[in-house]
């Protein structure tokens, strides 16, 4: 197929964000609206019908664009596989959904939000479909800004702070891979990925190497120690931004692990292994401890995606074919969860402009509906089996177990934890009794938020009973990447 | 056989009124008698496969329906008791405005006790077991108004993790080993394993019974055993309909038929065997012994119930799988039969639940009366009541294992056969007889439940006269694969040999006799335990506060999580990482900035000396190279 299909997916949103920037749209922000929602709708079906076409039955990238861009130096180039493919469509899925939360809940520079959301759309997809380092730099950076902005402009009281935190960090751990990508230039003489998996890098620079890539994706992960942004950025963004952050953003590490790490530099992540499993043990147990203790609902969210993302290092790193599924899986899965759950906090600021836990309470007996979204995502969020958020979950942990018995009992314990703050976050928003005439007066969800929840649930269901399509969809990929692995190792 | 698919059809009609999910329930309880007799007739047995569930790598598993003796067994069990709970629900939450939640939320447990009990493979065993354990989560706090019953639930859910964390670990073990989740599978890979020795974290351990250790916690879990029992009290709080259901005649045995269930691994670990008849013999005991001084209706059978885990899970250990499963059936009846009975007496008593304030009214509730009589005839294990049959089964095997162990858990369930008579009849007892002595509500206010409640309670009172009589043979039958066939593997089978005459009296006599003791002891002359109360107050008081377990539990587990909790916050996120991170950086370079601005002094003569100072180390440099 010659028709650019990727190109097309990576800037329609940018050239719809150029209509609206253009667009005299000053009273109401209706057209602006619906030309995003428009846009970004067309973008998901564009990406439906990719995944479509795309052949799960080999680990080829396909759809591969290249374009010299500095002659001979950087190439344009890219393509996608079974695995980048779920992350695009999940992109794409969710980026709609918050258009669509964007009218109940931003209320200022309408139109300068929807241009931000575009645009980030145009990176997160180019992050995903890239196949030279450069690229790959360029987008996953340039991801920062739209979102720097969406915080520092658009959030809560303390939005300043929120944003140079999350910019001090994720541009201190890119800087280091800036310089390791120059290096893998210097020594192999491209950036081209495809050619860098040929080549193979020496190993007496990989593990420096490694341990550069790994102080950005670290961070963007975000991994413990270098987590604490993220709870002050979700809590200062407001609700779009948080969707975006904890569904797409907080993927892009997770992938780059996948993407460059394990088949870059295979030994070095061989040989890190213990030092991941350590910091995403600890993430799992210690912030799961720290999520109980939250009084703010977004920080108790945030606190334990930090916690599932503690699941999904820890199964890319078995590199096993469970741990790895699993971990794509859970990606996959949080992402639609942990979006809900931001909604969800989302609609009750909305309207009654608190976060706190102790505001809320006895939600059941005024907005049912609402109630029983919640009370399924927050299940979703504790792996119940039947939800998403079991599969990867178990799967992870069935990888982790075949590496290390340790590792994996404490991160089955994690689970335990998982269900403690969950359900006592439950137990004071949802149930109980509550002295707060205001709740008394809520409004239940209306139809917007009605589509954007429901859809989420039907998915977060479906895919809890039959994932079949999305494990098929990576099954070959995952195959590859493991054996290329296991190959190094052996020649080494 | 494809009817069976409506067993999960049942679940869609969650949102239908209660008729609509009753019909469906008792549709099913027909349909599942019919597997049941089309298996002991015609041997007609087999694995539906409805489709692919899960696959990655070997990790493989499928929505399964498998029917083979044991789980239509359990499908009787559940089903049966399930459609009369639903029947009875109508009449016991008349007055509640949820009803309709109510309802669905006891389907939705059936369909997932359901996929349990006919899974073909540990993953969809997982996902009932957890699915049941969400449902009596959210029926435990169905009443979510009421603080407690809210904190109950999530206690119950959060136990039942710890128990699932095992479990888990255990289907790891399972699939790292033998390389499959699929139960067939792994029971036949077992054999070869059994020898197998593993280092694990640092010790030196038999593979089978790591793993049976393992699935033994989750069993211990669900099926409330000692140490991981004190969700089950408290789950109390739900409606009573709910803990007849769940927490006496389904959920709860799902332990127990996990262990039957695994028999074919349990069989080839002694040790594992011997722990599980140890935590079987202290549960049975322990619960016994609190259950005598509770006062609340609900807990004592709460305990009562626990306590008869107690026994299946020492059958089970003994090596007589079919005998726990026996009890498990038997017990499923007459135990529903006695909460619901509660409940039926609570609904009189407008909701009263302490038994020191209830008393003689056996003439206002006449055939309340007359099911509460039989269920605890039946408990006791009067003779020729369902519970003579399996529980005197379960000691006489223990018995008869003829190893020390067995021994212990014979006389061990002989006591507790005692201690159950007792509580049993203590109940009985203070409920209805003496005097009245309620002050809250007239004696001429009680009333006789509805028939809608009255009519489930025939239904199970059969059962919990005649079900140990008739199905005795083909349970526990002299040979002991003739009914259950591959489903249970006996690698030494226990020889049904001549027993002591005198064995096998001494439980009926003693269950005998605790009745005319329990009259005396409560309601002819209750002095003579008062003064033992207050001569034995901290004996009194360790039962009463059921060995202040839950009190060690909050101290050790629950308080401490939450202070590591805050302390990792505040100390760590923001004491040390935002400090010396993010935080202390900005204040580094403001300090750093601070300084340099201060360089800037404005002056030509600074700047000058500065730059003549630059010069000269520059030139120092190049004259010395």
């Amino acid at each position: 197929m010659n028709f650019p299909i990727l190109s097309s997916l990576i800037f329609l949103p940018l050239l719809s964000s150029l209509f609206i920037f253009l667009s005299k749209d000053k009273t109401n922000n209706y057209s602006s609206i619906y030309i995003s929602l428009f846009s970004s709708i067309a973008t998901f079906f564009l990406s439906l019908f990719l995944w479509y076409s795309l052949d799960v039955n080999t680990s080829e990238f396909q759809f591969v664009e290249e374009k010299s861009w500095i002659n001979n130096f950087i190439k344009f180039k890219l393509g996608v596989d079974g695995i980048s493919i779920l992350f695009i469509v999940l992109t794409t899925f969710i980026t709609p959904i918050c258009i669509i939360s964007c009218v109940n809940s931003v209320k200022v520079r309408v139109k300068e939000f929807l241009i931000a959301i575009l645009i980030l759309e145009t990176f997160m997809i180019g992050v995903f479909c890239s196949l030279d380092l450069v690229i790959f730099y360029l987008f996953f950076e340039a991801g920062l800004i739209p979102m720097f902005l969406i915080i520092g402009v658009w959030g809560g009281p303390k939005r300043v702070y929120s944003a140079f935190k999350f910019f001090l960090f994720t541009l201190l751990g890119s800087v280091l891979m800036l310089v390791a990508i120059i290096v893998i230039y210097w020594l192999t003489g491209t950036t081209d990925i495809t050619q860098i998996y040929e080549i193979k890098i020496p190993r007496e620079y990989q593990n420096i190497l490694w341990l550069a890539f790994l102080s950005s994706f670290a961070v963007k992960m975000p991994m413990w120690p270098v987590h604490t942004w993220l709870p002050d950025a979700h809590v200062e963004a407001p609700t779009a931004g948080s969707v975006i952050l904890a569904a797409i953003l907080l993927k892009m590490a997770g992938y780059g692990f996948l993407r460059f790490s394990i088949p870059m530099f295979p030994i070095a992540s061989d040989y890190f292994t213990p030092l991941i499993f350590t910091l995403s043990i600890i993430a799992i147990i210690y912030t799961s401890l720290v999520a109980l203790m939250q009084d703010d609902m977004k920080k108790l969210i945030a606190y334990s995606s930090v916690a599932h993302m503690g699941y999904v290092t820890l199964g890319i790193f078995t590199l096993t074919k469970q741990g790895i599924e699993g971990s794509i899986y859970q990606m996959i899965s949080h992402g639609l969860i942990s979006a809900a759950l931001f909604l969800c906090v989302g609609v009750v600021y909305d309207r009654l402009h608190s976060r706190m836990i102790s505001t809320y309470g006895g939600l059941v007996n005024y907005i049912p509906k609402y109630s029983f979204l919640f009370l399924i995502f927050s299940l979703a969020a504790l792996g119940l089996p039947g939800t998403s958020g079991f599969l990867g979950e178990f799967l992870v942990l069935t990888g982790t177990f075949q590496k290390s018995y340790l590792a994996a009992m404490l991160a089955t314990f994690g689970v335990v934890l998982g269900a403690a703050y969950m359900l006592w976050l439950t137990k004071r928003v949802i149930f109980g009794v509550t002295n707060n005439s205001e709740i008394k007066k809520l409004r239940d969800i209306n139809k917007s938020e009605a589509i954007m929840l429901v859809s989420l649930a039907f998915l977060v269901l479906f895919f809890g009973f039959y994932p079949l399509p999305l494990m098929e969809t990576f099954s070959v990929s995952v195959n590859s990447l493991i054996n290329n692995y296991e190959t190094a190792i052996i020649s080494n | 056989m494809g009817a069976l698919l409506g067993y999960f059809g049942r679940s869609f009609t969650k949102y239908f009124a209660e008729i609509s999910t009753s019909l469906f329930v008792s549709a099913s309880a027909v349909l599942s008698v019919l597997v049941f007799w089309n298996g002991i007739q015609n041997d007609i047995y087999g694995n539906y496969i409805i489709f692919e569930w899960i696959s990655s790598g070997n990790f493989k598993a499928n929505w399964s329906i498998n029917i083979d003796p044991l789980s239509s067994v359990m499908l009787v069990v559940v089903t049966f008791v399930s459609a009369l709970v639903h029947i009875y629900s109508i009449g016991y939450m008349s007055h509640d405005p949820h009803k309709p939640r109510f309802m669905s939320y006891l389907s939705l447990f059936t369909f997932s006790m359901l996929a349990l009990v006919v899974s073909d493979n540990f993953l969809q065993l997982f996902f009932g077991w957890e699915g049941v354990g969400l449902c009596s989560y959210l029926l435990i706090g169905f009443w979510y108004k009421k603080e407690t019953a809210n904190n109950a639930a999530i206690k119950a859910f959060i136990v039942n993790r710890i128990g699932d964390f095992g479990l888990a670990i255990g289907i790891f073990l399972i699939f790292f080993f033998f390389g499959t989740i699929n139960f067939e599978e792994a029971f036949q890979a077992t054999s070869q394993f059994a020898e197998k020795k593993i280092n694990f974290l640092g010790f030196e351990i038999n593979l089978v019974t790591l793993i049976c250790v393992f699935l033994f916690i989750g069993a211990m879990g669900k099926s409330a055993q000692f140490l991981l029992h004190t969700w089950l009290p408290d789950a109390m709080e739900g409606p009573t309909p709910v803990s007849a259901l769940i927490h006496a005649a389904t959920m709860v045995t799902a332990g127990v038929f996990l262990v039957v269930r695994c028999s074919p691994i349990f069989e080839y670990s002694q040790v594992a065997l011997n722990l599980v008849t140890v935590v079987g013999m202290i549960t049975a005991i322990f619960a016994a012994s609190v259950a005598i001084v509770q006062n609340d209706i609900k807990k004592i059978v709460a305990y009562s119930t626990c306590s008869q885990l107690g026994y299946m899970f020492f059958a089970a250990g003994v090596g007589a799988y079919h005998v726990a499963m026996f009890h498990l059936f038997t017990h499923a009846f007459f135990k529903a039969l006695l909460f619901l009975g509660a409940g039926s007496v609570i609904h009189a008593f407008k909701d009263e639940q302490d038994i020191r304030y209830m008393g003689g009214v056996r003439k206002k509730l006449p055939y309340t009366y007359i099911f509460m009589l039989l269920g605890t005839l039946a408990l006791t294990g009067f003779p020729f009541l369902s519970g003579f049959y399996s529980k005197d089964a379960i000691i006489e095997f223990a018995y008869l294992r003829n190893s020390t162990l067995g021994n212990y858990a014979a006389t061990i369930g002989i006591l507790t056969a005692f201690l159950t008579s007792i509580y049993s009849w203590r109940l009985f007892f203070k409920t209805f007889h003496g005097t009245y002595n309620n002050k809250k509500i007239l004696i001429t206010d009680t009333h006789e439940s509805p028939l809608v409640m009255l009519l489930p309670l025939v239904f199970l009172s059969v059962g919990a006269i005649f079900s140990g009589y008739v199905f005795k043979d083909t349970f526990i039958g002299h040979l002991n694969n003739e009914f259950w066939q591959s489903s249970i593997l006996f690698l030494n089978e226990i020889k049904h040999d001549a027993i002591p005459f005198w064995f096998l009296l001494i439980t009926p006599v003693l269950v005998l006799l605790s009745i005319p003791i329990s009259f005396y002891l409560y309601i002819s002359n209750p002095k003579i335990l008062e003064d033992f109360k207050n001569t034995n107050a901290p004996l009194y008081n360790f039962l009463l506060n059921k060995w202040y377990i839950d009190e060690f539990y909050e101290n050790a587990f629950v308080n401490p999580a939450k202070k590591i909790g805050s302390f990792f916050w505040k100390k760590g996120d923001i004491g040390i990482i935002d400090k010396f991170g993010p935080d202390g950086i900005s204040k580094l370079i403001k300090v750093i900035s601070n300084k340099a601005g201060r360089l800037q002094t404005g002056f030509i003569y600074d700047y000058a000396f500065v730059m003549l100072l630059g010069l000269s180390i520059l030139l120092t440099y190049l004259i010395l190279n």
